[in-house]
This record gives C-alpha cells, sequence and structure tokens, in this order.
C-alpha cells in the first residue's frame, strides 16, 4: 500500500490518527514519533502487520525526565527507518509487551527489564536474558543510578 | 510416553567467541524443543560506550567480535555520521567497502570449512581454510592487522589503501575466483552433501518475518533484504552487483547463498579498487564536534544487519549508544528450525544461521530421569559424521571431490 517514501509519513499519520503527539522528520529517511504509552501496543501493530514493518530493535533510555522506549523499525522497500519513542514514568516504569505479536521483541523487552526495570505486561516469557538468575532485584545496570559495587 | 531427554551444548569452549547455551529437548531421536540461554559474556558494551568519547567507541565496538570486527565499527561510525550530519569524502566510501567485503570473504569461508568438518568433509574444511588464509594476508596488507583493522573513524577512514598496492590485491582476488568455483560445484551438485542439507532445518518466510531475522539466513528462505541495496551506503550504491537469495529456507540454499555472495563480494571489491585508482583523496573530513540529536546506522555484517543507534547531546561522548548485532535475531529463530529433527541434524541446523559455532562443538547428552551422561560432544559430531558417512554407502558416492593440483 506504500508506493515511495514520501508516502510513509501521510500514511502514518493517517494509520495512527491521534496516537500521534510529535513528529520529527531529522531526514527523509530518519523520522521520528512520539507516542503514548498505553498507543504502543496498537501502533506496533500497525507497523508491524498492517504496514508490514520490519522490526530492527527497540532502544531504553534512562533519562532525567523519564524513562524512554524507542522501537526501532524499518521499511526495506523505501530506504527509510521509522523510530517510535514513548516515554514512561520514572517511578513505575510500565507498558504493555509487544512480544505476542511480534515474536522478534521478545528478547530485547526481557533484556530491557533486567537492564532498566521496565515491566513488561503479558510478555510470554520473562525471565533474565543477560543477567544471572540470582541478580540482585532492583538494581538495574543502565539506570542512571545503578549501584555499580553490586554489579 | 517416549522418555524425553535434554541435551545441553554449551556454554562454555576455549575455541568459542562468544558462549551461548542450548538445551535440546529429544524425545527418542526427534528434537521436541528447544531452549536458549545467552548472556554468558555480557560485557556491558553498551554501558562502557557512554565513557568513551566518539572515536574510542569505534575502537571499543570492533571488540565486540573477531569475526566481524569491521562491521560493528563501519555502523558505529555511520551512526555518529548521521547525528552529526558528516560529509564523508568519496575515497571513504571504496575503502570502507573494499574492507567490508573482504572479511564478508574470510567470515563466510570460515563458515563453510566448518559446515563442511560439522558435516564430515573435512577435506572441505582444510581447503577452504587454506584459501581463507589469503584473505587475511590480503587484510594484514592493507590494515596492518589480520583481525581488528581499526580502520573506521567517525568522518573518515584511518589508512588510505595505496595505489601499488592495488595490483597485488587484484592479483590474490583472482586467485581465489577458481577456488571458490570448485567449492561451489563441489557443493551443489554433491549428492551426499544434498542428503545431507536439503530439507534439513527450513525456516519459512512467514517465520522469518516474525523473528525478523536477518542476512544470509533471510535471503535463503526468499527474503530478499540487503542493507547494503536497500540503503544505498559506503560504494554500494555506486558499483553493480546483486543480492543473492534462494526459495528454501534449508541448510542447503544458506550454504549457497553464501557462497554465490561470495563471488558478488569479489566484484564489489574489483570495482572499488578500479575507482580507487582515480577518486583523488582526503579520507579524512575531520569532523570537530557532534551536535545533539539522534543517529541511526546500519551495516549488512557477513550474518544480517548490525543496527547501531547514537544520541549524542553535544559534549564528546554519547549519552546512550544501543548496539543490536544480527545473531540476536537470527539465534531465536532455532527454536522452530530444529523442531522435529533429528539430533543428528541439530549440530548443522543450529550452526546454519552462523551463529558463534564452536558452541556445538562442546555438547553433553544428559539422561533427564537419572541425570548420567549419555553422549558427549565428540559423539554428537559424530553421530553427525556417521550419517555422512552412511548415506556415502547408500548412494555410493564419495562426497565432494577436490583437485586443486599441488597447492602453490
Amino acid at each position: 500500500m506504500i508506493a515511495a517514501r514520501e508516502e510513509i509519513l501521510p500514511i502514518l499519520r493517517e494509520k495512527l490518527g491521534n496516537a500521534i503527539q510529535e513528529v520529527f522528520e531529522k531526514s527523509p529517511k530518519r523520522i521520528y514519533l512520539e507516542v503514548k504509552s498505553e498507543n504502543i501496543p496498537e501502533v506496533s501493530r500497525v507497523m508491524f502487520r498492517e504496514l508490514e514493518a520490519r522490526f530492527q530493535i527497540a532502544t531504553g533510555i534512562d533519562t532525567p525526565g523519564a524513562i524512554e522506549i524507542l522501537y526501532h523499525w524499518a521499511f526495506d522497500l523505501y530506504e527509510c527507518l521509522v523510530t517510535i519513542r514513548t516515554k514512561l514514568d520514572r517511578e513505575k516504569p510500565e507498558i504493555e509487551s509487544i512480544a505476542p505479536f511480534c515474536p522478534a521483541a521478545e528478547w530485547i523487552e526481557r533484556e530491557m527489564w533486567e537492564l532498566l526495570g521496565i515491566t513488561f505486561k503479558n510478555h510470554p516469557d520473562m525471565r533474565h536474558l543477560l543477567l544471572k538468575d540470582d541478580w540482585p532485584e532492583g538494581n538495574y545496570p543502565l539506570r542512571r543510578n545503578s549501584k555499580k559495587d553490586q554489579a | 510416553m517416549p522418555k524425553k531427554t535434554i541435551i545441553p551444548i554449551g556454554p562454555y569452549h576455549p575455541l568459542q567467541e562468544e558462549p551461548e547455551f542450548f538445551k535440546l529437548h529429544v524425545e527418542g531421536e526427534k528434537v521436541v524443543g528447544l531452549d536458549i540461554e545467552i548472556g554468558y559474556n555480557h560485557r556491558g558494551i553498551e554501558k562502557l560506550s557512554e565513557s568513551k568519547t566518539f572515536e574510542q567507541t569505534v575502537f571499543l565496538v570492533e571488540r565486540i567480535c573477531g569475526i566481524c570486527s569491521t562491521s560493528h565499527p563501519i555502523a558505529c561510525v555511520q551512526a555518529v555520521e548521521d547525528a552529526g550530519d558528516i560529509e564523508v569524502p568519496e575515497r571513504v566510501l571504496y575503502i570502507r567497502s573494499v574492507i567490508g567485503e573482504l572479511e564478508r570473504i574470510h567470515s563466510h569461508l570460515l563458515w563453510l570449512g566448518l559446515a563442511g568438518h560439522f558435516l564430515g568433509f573435512n577435506t572441505v574444511w582444510m581447503w577452504v581454510w587454506r584459501y581463507r588464509e589469503s584473505v587475511l594476508d590480503m587484510m594484514e596488507h592493507i590494515t596492518g592487522n589480520r583481525n581488528h583493522y581499526a580502520m573506521m573513524k567517525p568522518g573518515g577512514v584511518r589508512r588510505d589503501i595505496l595505489p601499488e598496492d592495488i595490483p597485488g590485491i587484484k592479483k590474490t582476488l583472482d586467485g581465489l575466483v577458481k577456488p571458490l568455483a570448485l567449492f561451489r560445484d563441489a557443493v551443489i551438485d554433491d549428492p551426499v552433501i544434498h542428503a545431507r542439507t536439503k530439507g534439513v532445518g527450513i525456516l519459512t518466510k512467514q517465520q522469518i518475518i516474525d523473528y525478523g531475522a536477518l542476512g544470509p539466513t533471510a535471503r535463503a528462505s526468499g527474503v530478499k533484504i540487503d542493507t547494503r541495496k536497500d540503503y544505498p551506503h559506503a560504494a554500494y550504491g555506486l558499483v553493480d552487483w546483486k543480492v543473492i537469495t534462494a526459495e528454501n529456507g534449508d541448510v542447503f540454499d544458506k550454504t549457497v547463498v553464501r557462497i554465490l555472495e561470495m563471488f558478488e563480494s569479489i566484484k564489489i571489491i574489483e570495482q572499488c579498487l578500479d575507482k580507487l585508482k582515480t577518486v583523488p583523496g582526503p579520507v579524512d573530513s575531520n569532523p570537530k564536534a557532534i551536535k545533539p540529536g539522534d543517529g541511526i546506522g546500519h551495516y549488512e555484517a557477513p550474518r544480517g544487519e548490525v543496527f547501531h543507534y547514537i544520541r549524542s547531546d553535544g559534549t564528546n561522548r554519547p549519552v546512550r549508544h544501543k548496539v543490536r548485532a544480527p545473531s540476536f535475531m537470527n539465534v531465536p529463530t532455532d527454536r522452530v528450525a530444529v523442531m522435529g529433527q533429528s539430533i543428528a541434524d541439530a549440530t548443522i541446523i543450529l550452526a546454519a544461521v552462523d551463529p558463534c559455532y564452536c558452541c556445538t562443538e562442546r555438547m553433553i547428552a544428559i539422561d533427564a530421569d537419572t541425570r548420567r551422561t549419555a553422549l558427549r560432544s565428540p559423539d554428537l559430531l559424530r553421530l553427525s559424521q556417521e550419517k555422512t558417512e552412511l548415506l556415502k554407502r547408500e548412494l555410493g558416492k564419495e562426497g565432494p571431490k577436490l583437485d586443486f593440483g599441488v597447492p602453490s
């Protein structure tokens, strides 16, 4: 349904509508969108199943204001990368898992949970991926205030 | 109910570049499940990178993997260049592609040799690795190192390829074509290899898309994705070459895709070297500062797309550096690829996505009920090789014939 790179942003606006809070077009090949966390499962489903974007990976970032997740989607046919950003509350970072319909996201959500302490609700197989099973709870290495001596 | 056995594979072996731990669940000869555990070599590189300058970061990511030791740096410098809107001189593009493609050839040859070993064709293994040496020698000549080339930097490369070196590189490349053709014919026409690899460990197109699998793993299942073609960078948009795909998604097709890709790599390098004779320098644009913002860089490593994301706050260090290697997406596909296959085929199926293959060397089978060791890694390798021997006798064939004459 997408025919050219120029159509990606209009189609995203049409499909995602009010879910989009902010658009930043760094270049024609790099589009950044901001979406509220409760809209992420629906937005991801549209990206993955309807627009057939490839799930590249997700990046979790601990910033002073919020914990951010960036979902990186690739439109391989049109040389365009779309990054969908969402902000989570630092005190209680929680979001719905996209792994039930996107198996490609299963590992990275496990990784973001153990390294950043983000809770993914309804994840099919939530357990440690990189860290050992008896890793102390509440010590998240990629958090800004992680306790180095425990690690 | 048949007795269920768990076969642990890994996690450690002195030869492994990165440890992984596979638990094969088997009923009799049949694999009924696979559990993958990673993290035995988690070095915290993303965290460490936040304490390095953008130039140092490149050296850090070069050490993620010894085999794709230039793919990570290329993706990383492209992420920095994307964040900082840095222009790169044209000559740099050709040099980056030459290094990247030489790496692809040596990586694919490494895989082909090991695949031969797992299947019991040790002649293939030895000969393939002999010709891999000439690629490593070329690398040493150009960069000063057989591995970890330290060629990439944001805005350029650290060493030029000198005009007087080009004829020598071309001669060595030409010398590779004949043996590669021999390997290709030996694999494509050999009935024993057909019997061992065709229809084994199939990944369907839909499974590739669901798991986001990449590189030769995806292309062997008919998913035509290649970062070099889809997102032209370095010199890949400036030279003539084609993306190799196959349709069946079995071990055979993955092998064929990798072998044919090496010919494309040689084509790319030859054209780049011709261009290097005329395209003038410099080979570095010397960027002074990276402005605040996000940058994404990706590169087609031998195993698939390497992804780097960098966030800059205007200082000389990244505030966040995300790295995603292709095996992170490819290894989970093993879960579907080994399902219902026999133990003798598990070795080659797990190796077919080209993870750290050395993992597969260290296998121990433990009986789930008695915890008694039933099979050790040499036994599993032997199982795989015995199956080939059996097929050879049944088919009345010898396996691939390699006639190189006397090595020069």
